[in-house]
């Protein structure tokens, strides 16, 4: 269905829902790599005019991309929750805008309609929202789950540590998970992005990292981030798995060139259950995902790289996980250019994922072939703390030697924490105290020389 | 001063002259072709026109069409990281070239510049080639500003995607080294010719094949 907008003698037509919203995105470098950014400031913001007035029922009508040819939209317009959606069916983007500022919409409230947002109404309505409404909202949006742990209770802040290496060496991988440890890190998850496919390395890798948070009964999970069939195949073969990580996208193409389907998620998420290794909980999927994937995978269909984003939200969300987080800063500068569209890009991502119900962290990051630097991620990551971010990463000192890019530090979220007064999940936070690596009032203490912790290290070394 | 380092890896080209030299020198034989960018610039921004040939390579690719099939072809691409192609790359074919099975027979090779992955397949789709690998520089970490990879393609084409290759990532003398990248590379290769097919079906188990065989 075509739109029109009309601004004194101007007359702006967009031919169909895709085309008004990709109009209507803030400035970023993917949108004109794919063509379907606005020609002219005049035209996005004649297009943002011309979105506020369409009703959330057309996104129903409408989809991006037809139901008959893509599993994501079926899985979308399928599982929307209609019951729910009566409260807001009324509404056009822009007084859903309105609505979402209200005082009376409260957590409860955002969190009783979550199901029956779909991607395309939480993208497009944040195309007219700036910067403070996104905060303001997500901070609204509570989403919880459990695992070992509790995440996303308000007033915590959670963190992956990420002991990556670039050969998988366990001196160099203990070195980082230690240094991690002591530092508060790794409520969220103890997450491992591995150099090796192979699958016997990786089972090494799982029994390792299970006897370890074993030993010392540390109420946190475990991840290695490796394609979801060797993480079925291996639960086959019965290791230990916790969480079973994937990257997804917002189309079944883009998915399709990450070699998963929406049932091949599922089928890995059964294979999870069946380990039945949850304590507090059973949301046993972690996702990555990412604006610009879509594109980068020419999977795109003229949708703009934040509206498939969002999609991709729609696809985690099925999976009830534990972690979802967007790389914001990951692909590079021909998505997102520079500090200004990464941090737009990161308050996006965020707040579309919690409006869907998605516990969502952040990935904070830059390459360095983007024109950002680390006072753009010292920035963004304020922003979403402030926000509520569910959790961010830890990588020693901000830089991740195996995939080559600037991420979070350990000492980010510490300084997070301190600033807003955030504390780590409850359990962790207590284990923290038990091993005297935290005072009660969250101050990290001196390490001794024999803390128990230490040795591992000399078992590894 | 890491940062510094590796922000101009990314900026400063690749010397291909001084590649292709260092190539003959060793009797190989090469072919030098660019992609559709211009400039770096649109290197960064353009990602699409880096995964293609540009008109003249086209024309000299298939003028230069070798007399007997190729198995298996070789590409050198500077990607984000001129200074791995520079440091890393002749190590690593020598050793390859050592690995290589007797029976196949490998093209030239091709070096190409502003170049993306995806510019491998349509490079061996040009000239038919069953097997195709493209070392190129990652994207420089502030520890690792001269990290080289390899992408593995089987029966390549200008459809496939990264869900058809194999990667093997990081090498350099701190991280992978040139001797195992080499290794896992032949493994693969010689896994997918069995197989006919690479890619996220084509899991990494040589160190298990090399210990039973």
């Amino acid at each position: 269905m075509p739109y029109h907008y009309s601004l004194g003698v101007q007359h702006f037509h967009f031919a169909d829902l895709k085309g008004l919203l990709a109009k209507a995105s803030p400035a970023r470098s993917g949108d004109y790599l794919a063509g379907v950014g606005a020609q002219s400031n005049v035209e996005r913001m004649a297009a943002r005019y011309c979105l506020a007035n369409v009703p959330l029922k057309d996104f129903l009508q409408d989809p991006v991309i037809p139901y008959e040819d893509d599993e994501v939209t079926r899985l979308i317009i399928d599982s929307h929750d209609t019951a729910s959606f009566s409260l807001i069916s009324h509404l056009t983007v822009g007084d859903f805008r309105n609505w979402l500022l209200l005082a009376s919409t409260t957590s409860q409230v955002l969190a009783s309609v979550a199901r029956a947002i779909t991607p395309e109404m939480a993208a497009a309505v944040s195309k007219i929202m700036r910067n403070q409404d996104l905060i303001s909202v997500a901070k609204k949006c509570q989403v919880i789950t459990r695992f070992r742990n509790t995440i996303g209770l308000p007033g915590c802040l959670n963190a992956r540590l990420q002991p990556n290496h670039p050969t998988d060496n366990l001196q160099g991988i203990a070195a980082s998970l230690l240094d991690g440890l002591f530092y508060g890190s790794g409520d969220a998850v103890i997450g491992i992005n591995p150099a090796t496919d192979n699958l016997s390395q990786l089972s090494e890798l799982y029994f390792w990292l299970d006897d370890f948070i074993q030993q010392y009964a540390i109420p946190t999970q475990t991840c290695i981030l490796t394609h979801v069939t060797n993480q079925i195949q291996l639960i086959e073969k019965g290791v230990p798995i916790d969480l079973v990580f994937q990257s997804v996208a917002g189309t079944e193409k883009a998915n399709k060139s990450f070699g998963i389907s929406i049932s091949l998620l599922e089928e890995a998420q059964a294979a999870a259950h069946s380990l039945n290794r949850g304590v507090l909980g059973n949301n046993v999927m972690y996702f990555e995902t990412g604006q610009g994937s879509a594109l980068s995978a020419n999977a795109h269909f003229g949708v703009d790289q934040q509206t498939c984003e969002a999609r991709a939200y729609a696809v985690a969300r099925h999976l009830s996980p534990l972690l979802t987080n967007s790389v914001v800063g990951f692909i590079g500068p021909e998505y997102l250019y520079d500090g200004k569209q990464i941090t737009r890009a990161g308050l996006e991502d965020h707040f579309c994922g919690k409006l869907m119900g998605l516990p969502l962290g952040v990935d904070v990051c830059y390459t360095n072939h983007a024109e950002a630097d680390q006072d753009d991620m010292d920035n963004l990551m304020t922003l979403l703390a402030t926000a509520g971010v569910t959790y961010l990463m830890g990588v020693p000192g901000a830089d991740d030697i195996m995939l080559n890019y600037q991420s979070t530090s350990f000492h980010d979220t510490l300084y997070l924490r301190q600033l807003l007064k955030l504390t780590p999940a409850p359990e962790f936070a207590s284990w923290l105290m038990k091993m005297n690596i935290m005072d009660s009032q969250g101050q990290l203490l001196t390490v001794a020389q024999q803390h128990p912790l230490l040795k591992t290290m000399s078992g590894v070394i | 001063m890491a940062h510094a380092m590796a922000r101009d890896a990314v900026h400063i080209p690749l010397n291909v002259q001084s590649l292709s030299d260092a190539m003959h020198e060793r009797q190989w034989e090469t072919l030098c072709v660019s992609s559709r960018v211009k400039d770096r610039h649109s290197y960064l921004l353009r990602p699409d026109l880096g995964r293609r040939l540009s008109d003249d390579a086209c024309t000299r690719m298939s003028e230069y069409k070798p007399q007997e099939p190729i198995d298996f072809l070789i590409v050198v691409g500077d990607g984000l990281s001129s200074s791995a192609i520079a440091n890393h790359s002749i190590a690593v074919i020598e050793l390859i070239k050592c690995h290589f099975p007797k029976d196949w027979i490998m093209g030239p090779i091709v070096c190409a510049s502003q170049a993306r992955v995806a510019i491998a397949d349509e490079i061996a789709w040009i000239w038919k080639v069953p097997m195709v690998a493209i070392l190129i520089g990652e994207r420089p970490g502030l520890t690792s500003p001269d990290s080289l990879g390899i992408y593995f393609t089987f029966n390549p084409s200008l459809e496939s995607t990264d869900a058809d290759r194999n990667c093997i990532s990081n090498i350099r003398p701190q991280g992978l080294s040139y001797e195992a990248a080499a290794k896992k590379l032949i493994w693969l290769a010689r896994q997918a010719a069995l197989l006919k097919y690479s890619g996220v079906k084509l899991k990494d188990e040589s160190d298990i094949t090399m210990l039973n065989g």
